[in-house]
């Protein structure tokens, strides 16, 4: 058995967990770390420029692969920088795994020099964590950590390290383990199939049936079985934000994203349905709207892997815990039942009455504006990439423009941070994404606010060569804010103004990259085709985009799913 | 609505963080919490004692379970079970209340375990009703000068374990 000290054992251990990035930043803490990443090899390690930054990095890679994604920071502000891309992958779901470093064993609790109880402030956000004691251990702790972090409802998993173990004087017996078991964790993956079989029942006899999909449908790679089994029965079909792409929007069946700025097909169908069948979704408020008011004709079935998600914001009449795809095989076994099949009921006028709420069309907006308009841009980056590109999108309207016009007919191209909000996360894990996918197309659509959360990874694509495309909505205003300003504050716009924007086209070319700025909508398609034509280099497209637009539709607060504006009220 | 959890949980630090943190972090509401390994050291025991809505305590059962160094959780309001409580009250015992205060102690099958000239530590095991009937009783006779209570602890009745 070879003999490795703490430091290459954590090296060595990735390895042998097949990990091929790490995102990072050096720091005392983790200096012998490094220095076993450097003679060791055999990782590709990229040099971020913050520890967030590191974080939606390893996130993008993680969401778009599927994959644990792998992130190393220091003691101290290393990881308490860190903490935003943790929490962010958190409340998303996304598996990672970080190393932070940790002060010597013996000056724990001594208010060290970069010190920071890393297990204590990161526990609220993370699936769980270890600190590690004893280098014998490593091994065995990063095999549970991605274990854990990959398996049930996958999560963010951190793991402290004290300097003091990694020494690289001390050399331990090394052996990575094969197989991991752990008494206390143990995920339910297949559903109860007594329940399975009153859930399909019960859908079967609805009249009025919405299917109700989320992250978890993606997390669980079952887009093939959720299209089957939504074509078999002709079933409305409506997303989550995060659920976006695990049924194709391009198809009939999709009414659009549902929720605070869904399509008035999806929220009105919902309202009126009587029963909603919820996959890998947990009902948050922003997909709800007021819960006292929430669908009052539906039976909710609801599928998901976590079982503390059923029934903990809407009641579940009938629960499914179990894996989307493990549960969906099962439905499709028992469609071949033609018994079952011949009993459902007859969907016409269901269809006949949804698409007239379709005929609405809730998501057009002016055509023949002399300024830019957001939608026009988005829709024009979506025929220019074929509607195949991997999108990352940052937070605010720009995000909920992309939602909604830029319909993902596959899953896992979507990346965005839907249930912390985290502005800042589009561009790293847009870069994250492009190094997964080289060969991709890769956009990173931001607004003039979100961009400069982490603007300085601009500076990481150049040292990497990442060439994405980076769509800005630019505005002059912190959109979405404004927008709530316009709507619920009598347009008293505090702090909300950017004012003194950089010439973004000039800061880029100064970290070495392209700039585009486009001011007219004539000169949107060409200049944007210009910048997909760009192969090899990172692109910014600065877009001068109207500042009076709004996101519609929008629920009425304290409403129910029905209750939305279309447009912009005369007092905005 | 009352509820008693039992849950095994992992020997292992941070284990006992990660459980009560997650009261703070979802506002839940917790009496009394009382932990400590088992016959098995990888193991500890935590009796739990919350209120709350079905729903609220449902998540709380939930929440805990998800705890990755949770290995079970109990609800032992569902069965029958024994729940007991050890207090230490410090009592000025001078005078006539001296006697007082001793047969006081008796009648609730409680011992004195400390004595000075001015005040008795009186020890009692019990339910909470009944530990807070003694601190009634004893307050007409006497001003109590500080006590402490170990918080619930419960087992289910007769020979099914837990596990």
């Amino acid at each position: 058995m070879k003999k490795l000290s703490g430091a290459e054992m954590v090296v060595q251990s990735l390895r042998d967990q097949g990990v091929k990035y790490v995102f990072g930043y050096p720091g005392g803490a983790v200096l012998d770390i490094y220095d076993a990443i450097h003679t060791l090899a055999g990782i590709d390690h990229i040099l971020v420029r913050h520890e967030q930054a590191a974080v939606h990095m390893a996130d993008g890679y993680a969401r778009a692969t599927g994959e644990v994604g792998c992130v190393l920071v220091t003691s101290g502000p290393g990881a308490t920088n860190a903490i935003t891309g943790i929490a962010t992958a958190y409340m998303d779901s996304v598996p990672l795994v970080i190393f932070s470093g940790q002060v010597m064993s013996n000056l724990i609790g001594s208010d060290a020099f970069q010190e920071c109880d890393m297990v204590g402030i990161s526990r609220p956000v993370v699936k769980h964590s270890f600190l590690v004691k004893r280098a014998e251990d490593i091994p065995a702790v990063i095999k549970k950590a991605f274990y854990i972090a990959s398996t049930g409802r996958p999560g963010p998993v951190v793991i402290d390290i004290p300097k003091d173990v990694v020494n690289p004087n001390h050399k331990y017996p090394y052996h990575y383990p094969e197989d991991i078991a752990l008494r206390s964790y143990n995920p339910t993956v297949h559903g109860h199939k007594g329940q399975i079989k009153k859930a399909l029942k019960a859908l079967l006899v609805a009249k009025k049936p919405v299917l109700f999909v989320g992250g978890g449908a993606i997390t669980a790679n079952c887009h093939e079985q959720l299209k089957q089994f939504a074509k078999r029965l002709h079933l409305p079909v409506t997303s989550s934000l995060m659920g976006l792409g695990a049924y194709p929007g391009t198809d009939e069946q999709f009414l659009g994203m549902l929720g605070m700025h869904g399509t008035f097909e999806a929220n009105t169908a919902m309202h009126h349905s009587d029963l909603i069948l919820g996959i890998g979704v947990r009902f948050d408020d922003r997909t709800t709207n007021n819960l006292a008011k929430y669908c009052p004709h539906a039976k909710v079935i609801h599928i998901d892997i976590d079982p503390a998600s059923i029934s903990k914001n809407v009641p579940a009449a009938i629960p499914i815990v179990g894996s989307a795809d493990s549960v969906l095989d099962e439905f499709l076994a028992l469609l071949e039942d033609e018994n079952l099949v011949r009993s459902q009921a007859d969907l016409s006028d269901w269809w006949k009455q949804i698409e007239e709420w379709r005929a609405r069309k809730c998501l057009k907006f002016d055509r023949h504006s002399q300024v830019i308009k957001p939608q026009q841009v988005i829709e024009t980056v979506y025929r220019l990439t074929q509607g195949r590109a991997y999108v990352a999108s940052d937070v605010g309207q720009h995000q909920m423009f992309t939602a909604l016009h830029y319909p993902f007919a596959q899953p896992r191209r979507w990346i965005n941070s839907g249930g912390l909000g985290t502005m800042g996360f589009g561009l790293p894990a847009a870069l994250g994404v492009k190094l997964a996918y080289p060969q991709e197309t890769v956009v990173c659509v931001t607004g003039d606010g979100s961009i400069q959360m982490n603007i300085q990874e601009l500076s990481t694509a150049q040292q990497y060569g990442i060439p994405v495309v980076i769509i800005s909505l630019n505005n002059r205003f912190l959109g979405m804010v404004k927008q709530w300003q316009d709507l619920i504050y009598s347009g008293r716009h505090s702090q909300s103004y950017m004012d003194s924007l950089p010439d973004f086209v000039k800061l880029t070319q100064a970290y070495g990259h392209v700039g585009i700025q486009i001011d007219t909508p004539d000169e949107l398609e060409e200049k944007l085709a210009q910048a997909f034509a760009q192969k090899d280099k990172l692109v910014f497209v600065d877009v001068r985009v109207d500042e009076t637009e709004h996101v519609y539709p929008m629920q009425i607060r304290g409403g129910a799913m029905n209750e939305m504006i279309l447009t912009k009220p005369e007092s905005a | 609505m009352r509820r008693i959890l039992s849950v095994l949980l992992e020997n292992e630090s941070g284990a006992l963080s990660r459980v009560v943190g997650l009261f703070s972090q979802r506002a839940f509401n917790i009496e009394s919490l009382t932990v400590a390994p088992t016959d098995d050291p990888t193991l500890s025991r935590m009796t739990i004692e919350a209120y709350g809505d079905e729903q609220v305590l449902e998540q709380i059962e939930k929440q805990l379970h998800k705890l990755v160094d949770v290995f079970k959780v109990m609800n032992l309001s569902d069965c029958d079970h024994v729940e007991r409580e050890v207090m230490l009250v410090k009592v000025k015992a001078q005078g006539t209340s001296r006697d007082e205060l001793k047969r006081l102690t008796e009648i609730f099958r409680g011992q004195i375990v400390d004595v000075s000239q001015k005040s008795y530590t009186i020890q009692l095991v019990g339910t909470k009703d009944k530990l807070d009937a003694f601190v009634a009783t004893v307050k007409e006779e006497s001003p109590i000068i500080e006590i402490v209570r170990s918080g619930l602890i419960s087992l289910s009745r007769g020979e099914k374990n837990c596990l």
